[in-house]
């Protein structure tokens, strides 16, 4: 059977056409308004509290909308752009180092090699600058320099300072920034706060996004909640890789069901492998935990010029290490883009010259900065990353090297939107990682924060309007037969798991189905691997659905169970996601396929065949999906061959 | 807390002051302890000073007492079940002695002020001479009213120890190198009054004052 | 390693609850406490019995999900460290383990070591921001703060709100959390304009939930995985008694 097949191609509409620099302008005075006393009487639903949803919903409720906002934690404070460490890109350009808008999108589409959309990039370069702002007339603790001006520094392949941070907790000062606000807003009354919710299904009414279904954690009580709009904001799909950098929570299943619904599916093979991360210790790993690409800006990457060489970091000498990052790419050193990093280390781990108990590491070396700048500098940026690798690992960085390896950490892939951040159906929003827009193939350091903050704060509250004003549309409530019916298949699905009783853990599968996409959809990819994974992804499914086992029941805090919808839904798209690789023959950013590189072993891109976003369609259950292209056009930022030597 | 805490510290100054007149002979002594009522006057009749006093202190005891059950009553409501295993005390020994410490320094207080005031447990009881009624106090062979009031007089030391520091902490000292200097502060304070105190039965335990 | 754990297991809110013992063999050092965790209700769900509920997220010691009493140590015994970055190798082999939830009448057990912590986020929405509507924000250099106030706003801020504070304090208060976020806005030129109106909502929000009083035992700093300072409860203090006596900060020119 075919694995997919062809439909029409898609565009996105609502990009005014014009010159780059006008088209945020413009879209802002050509979208309708919803006059203030009308917004009282319409409801958005916002699922997700982070970044992106976070501030979405806070300030839609400023704007006077009615919000309810849904997280599976206990707080809508502890959502995962929590743990984001090193920073936020905005083209202010404090450092008079020649940063602009022009040159923070042209760098991001050229980061993205190619394969995002001009309009939406520089229009998120645009706002970055309002993101600043914002957060720091919210309090929100930045670095400063001695003379009280917010300091910055240069991130993750960047060669200008436009990174704004707080210490190594820049995501968790942001995010807190927004919960902020957000929880103002819950005490005024304008948001309907439902934290351990899990939205479990999407009602659409007439075509249009009207509601969703969710499960109270706590009591299992489930539950429908109908509004005008539907906003999701639920983050990315690491996690079916089972070990990533992404929180145990985190999950695919409100954007999996949208998608499911009719909401396309846009490059699910874009997944960031982030390259210091800490080595896997052993089976029982739950999560593998990122240490800060800052530390990148300071540490020196190396291993052991000969294969196998198990003798202790202090022993080798500097004529016996080869620092293949500065070697390779001398104009860029230890700070190239995170594929090529990662790539890099898992070339020099494949040819024998890994690190470590399991030979899966490379070292990052501080010595020299130490000498250089004294440890006491090196503790003041860095400290508490150190400590977090001394207690995670037992070793102490300042006397042996940190060893690293990459993780999965970001999924650049998501549900496909247009220039209004609205999904291919009506009425569904789509926001940060959850959806695809900004960051094509590989996002630049420092970049999520700044997509999660500018689509929340900025972007979809002006273009929800325009969808909004278009109404007012017909009421609806939970008895209306389609809620219904997405309510039943719900609680279907839920008894359905309940009642296999098999022999094996939520876990086990999800392990398995990880090693599987580690194995054959991680950081490289191959024809033969990723035909071979789809068939071993098809069978685990199936013995999921025989054999896994969920105690307990629904009506009661039941974390199985949770797991188990979650990784239902994995399988799902874990098979995409290995379509998706396939059929992209060429290799761009994160999606590395074997067959196609140059001979000196970087990314190979084809533009001429592959310059669109892929955007897929859900038919039905064992059916093959249907691909639409979005070709992307580039007026602005000629297409090249990444170099970083 | 803090507020009448501070009043009844001031008091305790004051009073150890007045004890280390013994130290003095038992004439100069005693008339110190006269001149205590005759305070004020001749603005003030005899004693009324003394009991403007002891108003203030009784209110500022009564206050401390009723803000320290609403305190202790929030914390048994904030916390209705226990944890299963004990804690260790990570802070310090005094904070967490201050409930238990304050009941067995009001008994003693009371004890005191029937003592050494009104006389009637003193073994000589002689409002004319106080110089007398200490030195009967702490003869010898009553080493337990002397073991008993060295036992309340470090309980008031380790009372006083987290008090004075926490008082400073709730008047809204806020940074670190005050919070070192209150720390400081606080030990300095606990540990003179202890010593102020204890060396008067201990000099007549000693026979230095007879 | 080889282990017995003695777990609190509440089946609901209304269930009386009780510790029960479970041995763990085979552990590795290098497991997380959470690992361990993962491994004894792997093998409970097998054998058809409830695994043990406990909240946890991000695991790596920055979302605030998780929050155990181990051994009555809020986040057990290493110092500033979640109970998710703990691992095993703070342990002795043959150890018993006692894992009990936050206790706290305003943190009511939900289910085993799962409690309700909505009582802080009622504590931000009662004053822990500052009003700034998006769009509404100056250019981000049209105030400059000194580097020192900047650190300490920082320093304070990173308060995860996981909890441990109230678990640890003999009084069960959540004075540090409070004293936390009103550090950090009172410290910027941001938080000023709401300074004292801001602690007073806290401060009666705080009393309303049901947490104790602080009465400066000093027991929440060591628990705290961030190491919150102290003397943040003594800005609390001063801000509110400024407050009371401006009246909350309501007479103009005060």
């Amino acid at each position: 059977m075919e694995l997919f097949t062809e439909g029409d191609p898609i565009a996105d509409t609502k990009a005014p056409a014009g010159p780059i620099e006008k088209r945020w302008d413009t879209r802002r005075f050509e979208a309708k308004l919803v006059n203030p006393a009308n917004r009282r009487k319409m409801t958005v639903i916002v699922v997700g509290t982070g970044l992106a949803g976070g501030s979405a919903a806070a300030t839609l409720a400023e704007q006077g909308y009615h919000v309810k906002s849904y997280c599976y934690q206990d707080s809508p404070r502890r959502a995962h752009s929590i743990a984001a460490q090193g920073g936020i890109n905005a083209a202010k350009n404090y450092r008079n180092d020649g940063d602009s808008v022009h040159r923070l999108f042209y760098d991001t589409v050229k980061g993205g090699d190619f394969r995002s959309r001009e309009s939406n990039v520089h229009r998120l370069a645009e706002v970055s600058v309002n993101i600043i702002d914002q957060c720091v007339a919210q309090g929100v603790p930045f670095a400063r320099e001695y003379g009280g001006l917010l300091d910055t520094r240069s991130f993750g392949g960047a060669q200008v300072q436009r990174t704004f941070y707080a210490r190594g907790q820049t995501g968790q000062q942001l995010l807190l920034g927004a919960y902020q606000a957000l929880e103002r807003q819950i005490g005024l009354g304008n948001v309907e706060m439902n934290a351990r919710h899990e939205m479990l299904e999407l009602v659409i009414v007439d075509g249009k996004a009207r509601g969703i279904v969710v499960r109270d954690l706590v009591t299992g009580e489930i539950s429908t909640e109908m509004a005008d709009a539907v906003v999701l904001a639920s983050g990315g799909y690491g996690n079916v890789f089972y070990l990533s950098t992404n929180a145990k929570g985190c999950n695919v299943t409100a954007t999996w069901r949208a998608h499911r619904k009719g909401a396309y599916f846009a490059n699910p093979c874009y997944t960031q492998i982030h390259p210091t991360c800490i080595p896997v210790s052993g089976d029982h790993q739950s999560k593998l935990t990122l240490m800060s690409e800052s530390l990148r800006n300071d540490g020196r990457v190396w291993v052991p010029k000969t294969k196998g060489d198990d003798r202790s970091p202090k022993d080798i000498g500097e004529d016996e290490r080869d620092y293949y990052l500065e070697r390779i790419y001398p104009s860029f050193g230890n700070l190239v883009p995170r594929d090529i990093a990662s790539r890099a280390a898992k070339n020099v781990c494949d040819e024998g010259r890994g690190v470590g108990p399991t030979k899966l590491g490379v070292y990052l070396d501080f010595a020299d900065a130490i000498d250089r700048l004294g440890r006491k500098a090196i503790e003041a940026k860095y400290g508490n990353l150190f400590e977090m690798y001394e207690r995670i690992t037992g070793e102490d960085p300042y006397e042996v090297p940190m060893r690293i390896y990459p993780a999965v950490h970001y999924t650049m892939g998501g549900l496909w939107v247009d220039y209004d951040l609205q999904s291919s159906i009506p009425g569904l929003f789509v926001i940060g990682e959850a959806n695809f827009s900004d960051h094509g193939a590989n996002r630049l350091g420092a970049s999520a924060l700044m997509q999660g903050l500018a689509d929340g704060y900025f972007v979809l509250p002006t273009t929800i309007a325009n969808y909004l004003a278009s109404g007012p549309l017909e009421k609806v409530d939970a008895s209306h037969p389609a809620a219904v019916e997405a309510r039943t298949d719900v609680e279907d699905r839920i008894q359905r798991l309940l009642a296999i009783n098999g022999d094996r853990t939520v876990d086990s599968f999800h392990r398995e189905l990880g090693q599987i996409m580690w194995e054959h959809c991680g950081m490289e990819r191959s024809e033969a691997g990723l035909r071979k994974a789809i068939d071993e992804i098809r069978a685990l499914r199936e013995s999921f659905w025989e054999r896994v086992k969920v105690s307990g029941t629904g009506e009661e805090l039941n974390q199985s169970l949770e797991k188990a919808g979650r990784v239902a839904d994995f399988f799902e798209l874990a098979e995409l996601m290995c379509i998706d690789a396939l059929h992209r023959e060429e290799s761009c950013g994160g999606h590395f396929r074997a067959e196609h590189q140059t001979p000196d072993g970087e990314a190979q891109r084809d533009d001429d065949r592959f310059a669109y976003v892929a955007a897929w369609e859900f038919t039905a259950s064992g059916e093959p999906s249907v691909l639409h292209k979005e070709d992307l056009k580039f007026e602005y930022v000629h297409p090249t061959q990444r170099s970083y030597k | 807390m803090a507020v009448t805490g501070i009043l009844l510290v001031l008091f305790l100054v004051v009073h150890m002051l007045g004890n280390l007149k013994i130290f003095t002979g038992e004439t100069s002594f005693d008339h110190y302890a006269h001149w205590l009522r005759d305070i004020g006057t001749p603005l003030l009749p005899h004693t009324w000073y003394l009991w403007i006093q002891r108003t203030v202190l009784t209110v500022a005891v009564v206050a401390h007492i009723v803000a320290a059950t609403v305190l202790a009553r929030r914390a048994r409501a904030a916390r209705p079940v226990k944890y299963a295993h004990r804690k260790k005390v990570r802070g310090s020994y005094a904070a967490r002695t201050m409930r238990w410490g304050g009941v067995i320094i009001l008994l003693f207080v009371i004890y005191h002020i029937l003592d050494l005031t009104t006389g009637h447990l003193n073994p000589q009881g002689d409002a004319s001479n106080p110089y007398g009624n200490v030195v009967a106090d702490f003869a010898p062979e009553r080493w337990y009213v002397t073991l008993f009031y060295t036992l309340a007089i470090v309980t008031v030391g380790f009372h006083l120890r987290h008090g004075a520091y926490s008082a400073f902490r709730s008047l809204g000292q806020q940074t670190p190198r005050g919070e070192r200097r209150a720390r400081a502060g606080a030990l300095v304070l606990a540990v003179a009054l202890c010593a102020g105190y204890l060396v008067v039965p201990f000099a007549v335990l000693t026979g230095l004052v007879s | 390693m080889n282990l017995t754990l003695r777990i609190w297991r509440q089946k609901g809110p209304e269930d009386k609850g009780r510790m029960v013992t479970y041995p763990v063999d085979d552990v590795s050092p290098d497991m997380s406490f959470l690992e361990m965790l993962d491994v004894l209700n792997e093998r409970l769900i097998l054998a058809g019995e409830d695994p043990v509920a406990f909240d946890h997220d991000c695991r790596e010691g920055i979302c605030g999900m998780c929050g155990l009493m181990i051994n009555g140590d809020a986040h057990g015994p290493q110092r500033g460290t979640t109970a998710c970055q703990l691992h095993m190798r703070q342990f002795k082999d043959g150890e018993t383990i006692d894992i009990e939830p936050w206790r706290a009448s305003a943190f009511p057990v939900v289910k085993d070591l799962v409690v309700n912590r909505n009582a802080f986020d009622k504590i931000i929405a009662a004053g822990g921001y500052v009003t700034a509507p998006t769009g509404s924000a100056p250019e981000a250099h049209s105030t400059p703060v000194a580097k020192a106030n900047a650190d300490a706003a920082f320093e304070a801020a990173a308060c995860i709100g996981c909890g441990a504070c109230v678990a640890a304090c003999p009084n069960g208060s959540g004075m540090l959390f409070t004293a936390a976020k009103l550090t950090q806005l009172s410290l910027l030129p941001q938080g000023q304009p709401e300074r004292y109106t801001r602690v007073i909502g806290m401060v009666d929000a705080h009393d309303e939930a049901g947490f104790g009083g602080c009465t400066n035992a000093g027991e929440c700093t060591p628990a705290c995985p961030k190491g919150i300072p102290l003397n943040t409860i003594g800005r609390l203090n001063r801000d509110y008694l400024a407050a009371t006596a401006k009246g909350a900060g309501n007479t103009p020119g005060s």
